[in-house]
């Protein structure tokens, strides 16, 4: 509670956690898109949406060790994700598409594992980060500092995001996506293979999974357990703001990266991830018992 | 109550014959065997809920640490003789599983489908979290039990008889709960929630019940394996969501999840095949585990019996009643 | 006589549509009366709103004697109204007797009974329901592997053997091979006259309403259109322009 009362003490400490919140808060909603993407037109959870945005990270890594920039790599662990992400839909992802909901759960979970430990396998347990020799801001005489690779990563997440806004709002498979996404049965009848678009869709979601890893890595560090943080972030946003409010999971986002920071300066580092998973469940409970009042349920 | 036919007592008398006499048999795989029955139990009390009730949670391990901490902690705080601490740390770690279990599930029950599983996902992980953070229960280093004041070696096979009878406990008291209207209420939950609603039943109380005699059982255990495996971590011992947490979901997918044996069957194939071929993976076995996952999650679904089930109803006592029969009354 | 079930000016939108507006019914114990309507004139939302299923906008709604415009289903249902679903709704994984135990009634489910097994009373009255409804030789097959038809008596048995005091039946009829309708309404007319149990019922086949209730609501756009004896709604000219294509 020390760190409580320092913080009334310097107000421009507050403003310091806001705005790195606000920054990291971008990257949240890129993962947080791609599962209410995927969720939306697919029916589906991907609890392997954080081991997706830790492939991404790797991705930009190995790349800024053969030398190229890593603002350059964020489009290239995209592509890459999106190979993979295809790839995953073609192997596993399309036998549970239509199963119900827990064997879908359960097998991305699985999925989920499995690429965490092969991560781990192959890369090892330390934790890397990819230079990007950006310098630090320094803001009100020295009394905020803001490293201006956050900045950048701030300015990439929000343009990424666009940029898959304006793809399935104007190419022809955006628009399938979209059509499907409505009714995947009128869609079917109008010709539309749905088996293709759930392969574009998981790509997609890979793809902006791996450029919001890219600039994790970039901006923090990559290693191989930060998954299941960002599935659970990407859940979270995804239930505050609802599917299909693009609006919604940028403010959920923003807001919960600046909660984030502000947990773990108050609670201290040792538990930010309990302040995430411990989150997690007060929001599934809240919404259950204010909807529950309305004789709703959570579904 | 009529007494079950010998036939059908054959296989239980087997079981019981073989957990007696296993130890002295082959005494060098006690602690191997000990974990068998904790299997057993794992799989059990996940089928409670996740096959007969259909709520499929990824944080039964929650109560599994809490009282294996709590257990510990008596034996530790308590000064009280080895045998008397540890029952009664059991004891305060079943019921304060029971207790976190009644408390909780007010509002996570309440979730449906996937919002539950992530749910129960999510508090498994905060409290590994928690406790790790916790210097009481001694943070991120854990706990080590107190010695085992027997003769060596005693320790295992000590042990090895806990987990075996609490096995033998476990089974016929999730039987016997099958078979009365507590079995009925929860099939009737798994199977259509809103029409168990709309015919009235309170299916809130069910629900609870179910999930704090899960909680029960898996709080026992959790003392029984603090003191077998020797030392508490937080992360990979008592909150193990990523090993035991997983494994207990796919023991009772494997053998059939919502029926009796299933969990039984799936948690002896699949401790005995990681007991064979785990140490030839060689830092691997992680890997293997996720993708055994996805392979029985999409492949096999049903698991044996449920397969079995299907491939043959009336063995399960699905059956059309003959006409003959039907003039009779 | 007093009504059992009495629902007064009750509204409901979803969004902007409204499915029901201002509509008032009330039914007295111990009959059998009848809702009609026209495709998406606001039935099922009306009995999902007399069930507690949804909250409703505005109105009231009393059951024997009692407010229960904001209880929840499970509580509605406790005290003796049930309804059936129009999409058959059974345990699908359980037998047809398991369907059956289970549908005791729920009043009598206190905190010791539930560790029981079910009395050989509460089985022989099961037995004897699936008799009644003609599954008796299925009573060992789930409830899932049953016909349509069939799931639909199940789900009836399932009713009667939870004792209600009134049942809201949502198109009984719907999906039933013609041949078997006659055998269903008889009873129907039987749980009403022996069970005592009042009936409101969904229809859409006009023979069929006309022939079981003696009292009919018509709902047309959300509101109530006519009501009055089988004789009169069938002659009422707005009951006829509702259906034959003025809408």
């Amino acid at each position: 509670m020390e760190n409580l009362r320092l913080l009334f003490a310097a107000p421009s400490l507050s403003l310091q956690l806001l705005l790195d919140g606000v920054l990291i808060g971008a990257i949240f909603a890129l993962a947080a898109y791609g599962m209410a993407l995927v969720w939306g037109v697919m029916g589906l959870i991907n609890v392997a949406q954080g081991e997706l945005v830790m492939l991404g990270g790797y991705a930009a890594y190995f790349l800024y060790r053969a030398g190229i920039h890593p603002l350059l790599g964020v489009p290239v662990a995209a592509i890459l994700l999106f190979i993979l992400g295809w790839a995953l839909y073609r192997v596993v992802v399309f036998r549970v598409v239509d199963k119900d909901l827990f064997i879908s759960i359960l097998a991305t979970y699985g999925l989920s594992i499995l690429l965490q430990q092969l991560a781990n396998g192959l890369f090892g347990a330390n934790v890397r980060t990819a230079e990007s020799g950006f310098g630090t801001l320094v803001l009100l005489d020295g009394a905020v500092t803001i490293s201006e690779i956050k900045l950048v990563a701030f300015a990439a997440a929000l343009l990424a995001g666009a940029a898959l806004i304006v793809f399935l709002k104007r190419s022809r498979m955006g628009q399938a996506i979209r059509a499907t996404s409505q009714n995947a049965r009128a869609a079917r009848v109008m010709g539309i293979d749905t088996d293709r678009v759930y392969a574009w869709t998981f790509g997609l979601n890979a793809a902006i999974c791996g450029a919001s890893g890219a600039l994790v890595a970039m901006t923090w560090i990559v290693h191989p357990y930060l998954g299941l943080p960002y599935t659970v972030r990407s859940f979270m946003i995804v239930i505050l703001a609802g599917l299909g409010n693009v609006f919604g999971v940028l403010a959920a986002a923003l807001g919960l990266g600046v909660a984030e920071n502000f947990a773990g300066f108050v609670l201290g580092a040792e538990y930010q991830a309990a302040f995430i998973f411990g989150l997690l469940v007060v929001i599934l409970v809240w919404r259950r018992f204010s909807l529950a009042r309305q004789r709703r349920y959570l579904t | 109550m009529k007494l079950p036919a010998p036939r059908e007592l054959l296989i239980p008398a087997v079981i019981l014959a073989f957990g007696l006499l296993a130890p002295v048999l082959a005494p060098s795989y006690r602690g191997q065997m000990a974990f068998l029955w904790v299997m057993i139990v794992f799989a059990l009390t996940w089928d409670l809920l996740g096959g007969q009730m259909g709520y499929n949670s990824f944080g039964n391990i929650l109560f599994f640490g809490v009282g294996m901490y709590a257990c510990v902690v008596v034996q530790r705080d308590l000064h009280l003789g080895y045998y008397a601490a540890l029952f009664l740390g059991m004891g305060v770690g079943a019921l304060l599983a029971v207790t976190v279990g009644a408390l909780i599930g007010s509002g996570l029950l309440g979730l449906r489908g996937h919002y539950f599983a992530i749910g129960t996902l999510g508090i498994g992980i905060a409290a590994g979290e928690l406790a790790s953070g916790w210097d009481f229960v001694g943070g991120g280093g854990g706990m080590v039990p107190p010695l085992f004041p027997g003769a060596v070696g005693g320790r295992e096979t000590f042990f090895y008889y806990l987990s075996f009878a609490l096995a033998v406990v476990t089974f016929p008291v999730l039987r016997f709960l099958y078979a009365g209207r507590f079995g009925l209420a929860i099939n009737a939950i798994r199977d259509d929630e809103d029409k168990a609603e709309a015919m009235g039943l309170r299916t809130t109380r069910y629900k609870t019940t179910a999930w704090c005699v899960s909680a029960f059982f898996l709080g026992l255990m959790g003392g029984v394996v603090g003191n077998l495996v020797g030392f508490i971590d937080p992360r990979e011992v008592a909150f193990a969501g990523s090993t035991f947490g997983v494994w207990m979901v796919l023991m009772a997918i494997l053998g059939g999840k919502g029926t009796l044996w299933g969990p039984v069957l799936g948690a002896a194939i699949f401790h005995v095949t990681k007991e064979l071929f785990w140490t030839y993976l060689l830092g691997w076995q992680r890997v293997a585990l996720g993708l055994l996952i996805v392979v029985i999650v999409v492949f096999f679904p049903r698991g044996i019996l449920g397969w079995a089930r299907e491939r043959w109803p009336e063995r399960f006592g699905q059956r059309v009643d003959e006409p003959a029969s039907e003039a009779g009354r | 006589m007093t009504p059992i079930l009495e629902v007064q000016h009750v509204r409901k939108s979803f969004g902007g549509v409204v499915a029901n507006d201002d509509v008032s019914l009330a039914v007295p114990a111990g009959k059998i009366y009848g809702l009609i309507g026209p495709n998406g004139s606001g039935k099922t939302t009306l009995f999902n709103s007399i069930v507690g299923q949804h909250p409703v906008d505005g109105g009231s709604i009393r059951f024997a004697g009692r407010e229960i415009t904001t209880l929840r289903v499970p509580q509605i249902a406790r005290l003796g109204l049930l309804r059936t679903f129009q999409q058959t709704r059974i345990y699908r994984g359980m037998t047809c007797l398991q369907n059956m135990l289970i549908s005791v009634p729920p009043a009598g489910l206190g905190w010791r009974s539930v560790y029981l097994r079910p009395s050989a009373a509460e089985e022989r009255k099961a037995e004897d329901l699936l008799q009644f409804v003609g599954l008796h030789a299925k009573r060992h097959l789930p409830g899932g592997d049953l016909s349509f038809g069939q799931q639909k008596l199940l789900e009836f048995a399932m009713a009667l053997m939870s004792q209600p005091k009134m049942l809201l039946l949502d198109e009984p009829t719907a999906g039933i091979n013609p041949t078997l309708i006659n055998g269903l309404l008889e009873r129907l007319r039987q749980a009403n006259r022996d069970f005592g149990i009042t009936l409101l019922v969904i229809e859409h086949n006009m023979r069929v309403i006309m022939q079981l209730a003696e009292y009919i609501y018509c709902l047309a756009h959300g509101e109530l259109l006519a009501e009055g004896k089988p004789e009169e709604v069938q002659k009422d000219q707005r009951v006829l322009d509702a259906y034959l294509g003025a809408t």
